[in-house]
């Protein structure tokens, strides 16, 4: 337990020290992507092989360091997910890619006793092999402010946030600034919520320092629900002290004394990295009663999510939080004033909180020269889909969706060809390739009728029918409304049937002013955000790609050949050899027939999965 | 194969999290971890505990996705179907997983109660869609083959235990 600022400073020194004496260093990306993908064999086999090798190593941070061991580090996300499992030496700063435990021997024979790279591991781009993982264009774009330390440092260790300048701000804020001050820096800053709102951090804070009304609270969303977006998941993961700095300094600033993070279920990692983080800078004395020796203190509570969407807007996450059903409230009275437990809350995203310790350090001057005049500072995307480089990535505000998409994510996979990107989830909207040389902020894409949201980005190809896309987004809030207000609640179910109806070929006159006019109305009417928000996707749809509602309502076929219902599956009896391996593959038994004799399909058993036209050897299956 | 509903789960969880509301769903989360549901038998006895209506603790145990009143298999198998893993065609990965094992869009769990097969909003394993989830282990970029052969490999090593 440390017992003022002075015995922290000295602690980070000693951290410091001991990071800056590791000469070498192997970083196994242990994120979730990567260790899908085998990473954590790749870490257990380096360090076997070591061992057998007699290589000195060492897997965490030596208090007392020798200097001359190797120091293999299992780190949080490298973002570059695409090509993982990925692991990268230091100093030298190379990249290795896709790396199987088969390439563990020469890693350490070549690279790690030796020196040198292994060039085919490296990656490569359009024959250019890139060594160094900053030269990669991945990389090259992106500026990493909340993510910076997630390819760095041990998640599960507080001396590495330390080392890397962690709770300098929380200092600072705790001995050198007023509530006031801090605020004012914030509000500076030009800081807007990361959660999709864009509302102004500053703004919020100082509501909720301002009441009078005691115990407040600092809560956190991290009920990251978003389909396609896992940036909060990655600094909850993989550096969880940054956001609990940020939030220590929100209850500085606001007079809060409770914090409360609501985690995802679906994140059980999140949840274990985030009590670790707690315990750890208990132990040391940053959270805990009257923090540093000051008259401050700060008790932080985990809360788990139990699987509902609508759990991400504010007022139903704080219900979730007192045990109740997760159902939003009329408003006002708003969070600041009666938020969790009736009291005043101030409640952010994870990312938010993220960026909040770097403002406080470097000021609201170096914040606001990254990204644009409105939106400033920089902004994490989840980039998925049909792409190339599917991965996490940081940018600044204002980055063009062209640079995000074809310069960082490498454009389309397979050859294809870009057709939409959907962005901010079931409550965005689809952009095209006018919108390409957009800037990415928050203005500028509610001008384009998307929204930023939490920052998942989907990219589409031409094969992606944008009338499915708009049912899948449907169905997904239509599962998700939480059935308190009636316009969301059957709106929301009469848009799902027109739309169940158009890509099942039933589709008729007169539905896409249906689909606009409901729309329309829920926007106006429902109660809360999920509401509000949940036809974006259609709307959206329906203006950029209004030909392909069209024609699927009138001339009964899918444009890009994705809906099932339109499509046909046929055998040609003419190169049909009769060997029955479709038949065999046919996961619904819709293909008989005698073996040696041309089989048949039957269209109304058939659910046009297409199994059968990959299982054919003689291409006598067409799809129509 | 009826398990009889032993309370101490509970009263373990009342005293870790506390009597109170505000402990409910963190207190229904542990036993929905103990007996793979929630047998409709705690009802009453936790609101007799934490002294609030039957009908409110009914009413959360229904409103989370999470929390099932139906006995799930051994192995619950999530077939991703956010965005990311839709476009990269999770659904033929589901039907096949179905077909395998028998089951439906409304008969979810095998009659063995070995395992359950439904479909999750989101894993955030975007990068690796589509992407399965059996338990708490992620499968990286599935197809329909071999999903099935990930049940297959699943049901060799309970013939064999």
């Amino acid at each position: 337990m440390l017992k003022n600022v002075q015995e922290l400073r000295v602690y980070r020194e000693v951290c410091k020290k001991a990071m800056d004496a590791e000469k070498k260093r192997v970083i196994i990306c242990g994120g979730a992507g990567c260790v899908s993908k085998g990473a954590n064999k790749v870490y257990n086999k380096l360090l076997e092989l070591m061992q057998a090798k007699n290589v000195k190593f060492t897997v965490s941070l030596e208090k007392e360091p020798h200097g001359d061991s190797v120091r293999v580090k299992k780190s949080g996300c490298h973002g570059f997910c695409e090509v993982g499992p990925l692991v990268r030496i230091e100093p030298q700063g190379w990249l290795y890619v896709k790396v199987k435990e088969e390439d563990c021997e020469e890693i350490i024979d070549k690279t790690i006793v030796k020196g040198e790279c292994i060039e085919r591991l490296a990656y490569a781009e359009n024959g250019v092999i890139y060594k160094e993982q900053k030269e990669i264009p991945f990389y090259k774009k992106q500026t990493r402010v909340s993510l910076d330390n997630c390819d760095k440092i041990d998640a599960t260790s507080i001396e590495e946030y330390l080392a890397r300048g962690g709770y300098t701000a929380f200092e600072k804020a705790l001995t050198e600034m007023t509530s006031d001050q801090i605020v004012s820096e914030i509000t500076e800053s030009g800081l807007r919520g990361r959660g999709g709102g864009g509302f102004p951090t500053g703004r919020k804070w100082s509501q909720v320092a301002r009441q009078k009304n005691f115990p407040k609270y600092v809560v956190c969303n991290g009920d990251e629900g978003d389909p396609g977006a896992f940036m909060d998941r990655s600094v909850m993961e993989d550096d969880p002290h940054r956001m609990l700095e940020g939030m220590i300094i929100a209850g500085i600033a606001t007079g809060a004394t409770e914090g409360y993070i609501y985690v995802r279920a679906e994140y059980p990692l999140a949840v274990q990295r985030l009590k670790n983080a707690i315990a750890c800078a208990e132990e040391l004395g940053i959270l805990g009663d009257n923090i540093m020796g000051t008259d401050f203190s700060f008790h932080m509570h985990i809360n788990r999510g139990a699987g509902a969407f609508v759990c991400g807007e504010g007022s139903a996450l704080t219900a979730s939080i007192e045990g109740k059903r997760g159902m939003p409230r009329v408003k006002p009275p708003r969070t600041v004033e009666h938020g969790l437990f009736d009291k005043p809350t101030v409640l952010n995203n994870v990312e938010t909180y993220a960026n909040v310790a770097d403002i406080i350090n470097k000021g609201s001057a170096w914040y606001k020269s990254i990204g644009t005049a409105t939106s400033s500072g920089t902004k994490t995307f989840a980039l998925t889909g049909n792409i190339k480089n599917a991965g996490l990535i940081e940018v600044p505000m204002g980055t063009t969706l062209r640079e995000v998409i074809f310069d960082i994510g490498g454009g389309i996979r397979d050859g294809g060809k870009f057709k939409a990107v959907q962005i901010g989830g079931p409550s965005g909207g689809c952009l095209t390739e006018e919108h390409l040389d957009l800037p990415l902020d928050f203005d500028s894409l509610k001008k384009a009728g998307a929204i930023i949201g939490s920052g998942g980005l989907v990219v589409m190809d031409e094969k992606t029918c944008m009338v499915e896309v708009a049912r899948f987004f449907m169905n997904f809030t239509q599962n998700e409304s939480c059935g308190k207000c009636v316009p969301c609640r059957e709106g929301t179910k009469r848009m799902l049937e027109i739309l169940e109806r158009i890509v099942a070929g039933e589709g008729r006159d007169g539905d896409i002013e249906l689909l606009q006019e409901l729309g329309e109305m829920i926007s106006d009417m429902a109660l809360c955000g999920l509401g509000k928000t949940a036809a974006g996707p259609v709307l959206s749809t329906i203006k950029y790609f209004r030909n392909e509602y069209e024609a699927h309502i009138y001339e009964k076929r899918c444009p890009a050949g994705e809906c099932q219902k339109l499509k046909q599956i046929v055998i040609d009896p003419a190169l049909c050899k009769g060997c029955s391996k479709c038949a065999r593959q046919c996961p619904v038994n819709a293909i008989s027939g005698k073996i040696k004799e041309p089989f048949t399909i039957d269209l109304n058993k058939c659910i046009r999965c297409g199994s059968c036209l990959s299982a054919c050897p003689f291409n006598a299956i067409k799809e129509n | 194969m009826e398990q009889t509903i032993n309370f101490e789960v509970l009263d373990q969880a009342i005293k870790d999290y506390g009597n109170e509301e505000k402990a409910l769903i963190a207190i229904l989360q542990r036993a929905q971890e103990h007996y793979r549901y929630l047998p409709r038998e705690i009802f009453p006895y936790l609101a007799e505990k934490l002294d609030i209506p039957e009908a409110r603790i009914y009413g959360v145990a229904t409103f989370y996705e999470n929390f099932s009143l139906e006995r799930k298999g051994k192995y619950v198998v999530k077939v991703c179907d956010g965005t990311a893993c839709h476009v990269r065609k999770s659904i033929p990965i589901l039907e096949a997983l179905r077909k395998e094992l028998g089951l439906s869009e409304a008969k979810k769990t095998t009659d063995d109660y070995m395992f359950t097969v439904e479909t999750v909003s989101c894993l955030g394993a975007c990068s690796s869609a589509p992407a399965v989830m059996v338990n708490d282990e992620i499968y990286p970029t599935m197809t329909p083959d071999t999903a099935v052969a990930l049940i297959n490999e699943i049901k060799e090593k309970e013939a064999n235990a």
